[in-house]
């Protein structure tokens, strides 16, 4: 609980890093503001570049988290509880800044209430108006039903120590939480629900992501594949991005007793599953436009694999889908260290992969015209770093008021084993506890 | 189809729309399956007819054009710039770089080479409206496809979704004439631009409504360009009427990109300006057309533009 009520020097400089990026971002977008998206690279031929390239990369690094735990929770899988905090965390962060991304790329940003006022059902563009926040909503729900033992537990024992601020922040998200039997069946029941209805909502909200590149005519996103594709890159993005950050909460918040090798490992083999099956989905989606090179298809594949984009499609597949699947799943290579090398491959890889399905399809000729041109501008690249540090912003700013490891998620555990300890013993578990701790 | 309607015209109609009518009379049940028939449009016309109240919910007329290829040259036999491109510029003020019509030069078999004006499809089952996540690409009643620059909220999804790269869009504010803001905005005539909408080619709804050719066909020396109305299949160049079903069907026109279900209104009759003596093997490309600004476009005091002579011109008559 250190974290929570001692600041370091370290985080302040951190924070002020990451404040000064933002602030960057925030007078680049001013300027957009003022004189239009004509201060981006953007064009009439290429006319999404990296903010929706950011949009869909910010949406899958959101969609494992809260999935992920979901997943784990009605598996009953016993080493997700150390995980599960940071997790929901990491989707709430990054689908708040996946969805301020096409709020960015508007030419009127201020008509957005036009949205709500003339929405209309049919635009693929209005699904994902609709599913993301929702998504972003249950995701708040589900972290925040978890967060409700933890702060009665900071309430109780933080109380004499903290600012009033702290203190009536613990109360209210407490909620006179008092570890009661019936609290405790009523959050476990609430908490599988949740857990129930994320899934359904995270696959929706990638599904929902892609078509808005699959309900259109363009080569390389006319493809009923889209949907899962980026369903399952999504994961592998998000699991990969939970990697990474289990390793920097590790080391900042010496957590090595907690998260250990066996939680990386584990990690790491569903890493490698949904980077296989993405191997897979990108193996069937290039080989049937590959093989039959339908005229407009076939011009594209030329430009992707050995045209203008070569070096990006390459790189992306090479470091980004084949090496960290191999890393991750050798044995000999599944050391903490290389893991984490890994899956930052991954998401280096994916945001290229992200960037690879948004602009060379906008750049294929639909008419005997040229090829489009995007190469992104200082604003962009500007708003691209401040929406990366907002990320970290989000999720730094969480750790210092919640702790990052459920604490009662672990305390369960423990009783769980405890418990079972004695059964095996020829002792009885206490009555209350085992049924609710079977459901959990 | 009821092509008494067809009398109904507006009486400011020139010589030539009095002859539209007439003869829609007897053209009007002439359409073959080759053009499709009007009514089906019909309902997706009254679905958006809330946003043009003044419109009447069964409509006159059904525009569509076509472009003759034979006679198109890029008026590079005229040694000029492309006159449809600079009157359509001239008419609509059209921000400069992002012409609503183009001359694209195709490579045809054999290394030879044609040239295509590119305007908006007005596609029946248009890509572009259906992606519009607020509705501010629409069809008018009488087939164009409109956008509504006082709803636009740049997303340009629509843009995405035209598979015919046909949208343009105004990523800073562009420039607008003497007098713009007088002017009276219309999706049909959409001046001012605006800043961070789309633009495109509006099939000239503000022309074709008052029975007038759109710019682009006006200011053809080559007389290339059709106006056509679906519902009495009539279709005129400003020079010679056609029945229109019969125009397409006996010269092997074309639609762009049929297979994508698009359903087109602009029909393409192959050719590379033979008409006017290109050969095939001509390798003189289009010159740049000028902007409006160049050609020193203005506005009237009644908010509509003064055309400077050069660019309405026809040719021989």
């Amino acid at each position: 609980m250190a974290p929570l009520t001692r600041t370091s020097r370290a985080w302040m400089v951190w924070m002020g890093i990451l404040l000064i990026l933002i602030m960057a971002g925030t007078v680049a977008y001013a300027t957009q503001l003022k004189d239009g998206l004509a201060v981006t690279g953007l064009n009439d031929t290429v006319t999404w570049g990296v903010y929706i390239s950011n949009f869909v990369f910010f949406s899958g690094l959101g969609m494992a988290g809260t999935f992920i735990s979901g997943i784990l929770r009605l598996t009953g899988a016993e080493w997700r509880r150390p995980l599960t905090r940071f997790a929901e965390l990491s989707t709430v962060a990054a689908l708040t800044i996946c969805a301020i991304m096409p709020a960015i790329d508007m030419g009127r940003p201020d008509r957005v209430l036009h949205l709500i006022m003339y929405g209309r059902l049919e635009s693929p563009l209005m699904w994902d108006i609709m599913v993301i926040p929702t998504y972003l909503t249950a995701s708040i729900i589900y972290l925040f039903l978890f967060l409700i033992p933890d702060s009665g537990i900071l309430r109780d024992k933080l109380g004499g120590q903290v600012s009033g601020f702290r203190r009536k922040l613990y109360t209210a998200v407490g909620m006179r939480w008092q570890a009661l039997p019936e609290q405790r069946r009523r959050i476990e029941r609430a908490g599988t629900i949740m857990a129930a209805l994320i899934i359904p909502i995270g696959i929706a909200t990638h599904s929902v992501v892609s078509w808005i590149f699959g309900m259109t005519y363009r080569s390389g996103w006319d493809s009923t594949i889209f949907a899962p594709y980026f369903a399952v890159g999504a994961l592998y993005s998000g699991t990969a991005i939970l990697i990474t950050l289990m390793y920097v909460f590790r080391r900042v918040y010496r957590l090595e007793d907690f998260l250990t090798e066996r939680h990386f490992k584990l990690l790491a083999t569903l890493m490698v599953v949904f980077g296989v099956a993405y191997l897979y989905f990108t193996f069937a989606e290039f080989l049937t436009m590959s093989y039959k090179m339908e005229a407009s298809d076939g011009a594209l594949i030329n430009q992707l694999f050995f045209g203008r984009y070569a070096a990006m499609v390459w790189l992306g597949f090479i470091g980004g889908q084949i090496v960290p699947v191999v890393l991750a799943a050798l044995p000999w290579t599944r050391k903490i260290r290389i893991l984490v090398f890994a899956s930052v491959l991954v998401n280096v890889g994916m945001w290229l992969k992200r960037l690879v399905i948004v602009v060379p399809s906008m750049s294929a000729p639909l008419l005997p015209y040229e090829w489009g041109a995007y190469m992104p501008s200082g604003v962009e690249i500007l708003i691209t770093v401040a929406s990366f540090a907002g990320f970290a912003f989000i999720m730094t700013v969480f750790a210092k008021f919640f702790p990052i490891i459920s604490i009662d998620e672990m305390e369960e555990g423990w009783e769980l084993e405890e418990a079972r300890a004695h059964s095996v013993s020829g002792a009885h578990a206490p009555a209350a506890l085992k049924p609710q701790v079977e459901r959990a | 189809m009821d092509s008494a309607r067809e009398k109904t015209t507006h009486p400011s109609g020139v010589s030539r729309r009095r002859v539209l009518g007439g003869l829609g009379i007897a053209a009007a049940i002439g359409a073959t399956g080759a053009v499709p028939v009007a009514a089906s449009l019909l309902p997706s016309a009254t679905k958006t007819a809330n946003a043009q109240e003044s419109e009447p919910a069964q409509p006159t007329h059904q525009w569509a054009m076509a472009i003759d290829l034979r006679k198109c040259d890029g008026c590079t036999t005229i040694d000029q710039a492309p006159k449809c491109v600079e009157g359509c510029n001239a008419e609509h003020f059209v921000p400069p770089g992002q012409e609503w019509i183009e001359i694209l030069q195709v490579d045809d078999p054999g290394g030879y080479t044609s040239f295509m004006p590119r305007i908006c499809n007005a596609c029946e089952n248009a890509p572009c409206t259906k992606v519009c996540p607020v509705g501010a690409t629409y069809h008018d009643p009488e087939g164009s496809v409109l956008i509504n620059h006082d709803k636009c909220i740049g997303c340009r999804m629509c843009m995405a979704a035209c598979p015919y790269g046909v949208r343009r869009f105004n990523w800073g504010q562009p420039p607008n004439p003497e007098g713009a803001s007088l002017a009276n905005y219309t999706p049909e005539y959409p001046v001012p631009h605006r800043k961070g909408t789309v633009e495109k080619c509006m099939t000239c709804a503000h022309r074709t409504k008052e029975g007038k050719l759109p710019a682009c066909a006006t200011a053809c020396p080559m007389f290339a360009i059709y106006l056509a109305d679906l519902n009495s299949d009539v279709g005129t160049n400003g020079k010679e009427i056609v029945k229109f079903s019969r125009f397409i069907g006996t010269n092997a026109a074309y639609r762009l990109k049929e297979e994508l279900g698009t359903r087109p209104r602009v029909w393409y009759i192959p050719g590379h300006g033979q008409d006017y003596g290109r050969t095939v093997d001509s390798t003189v490309a289009a010159k740049t057309p000028r902007n409006w600004q160049e050609l020193g476009a203005t506005l009237d005091s009644n908010g509509m533009p003064v055309r400077p002579s050069s660019s309405t011109q026809g040719a021989s008559n």
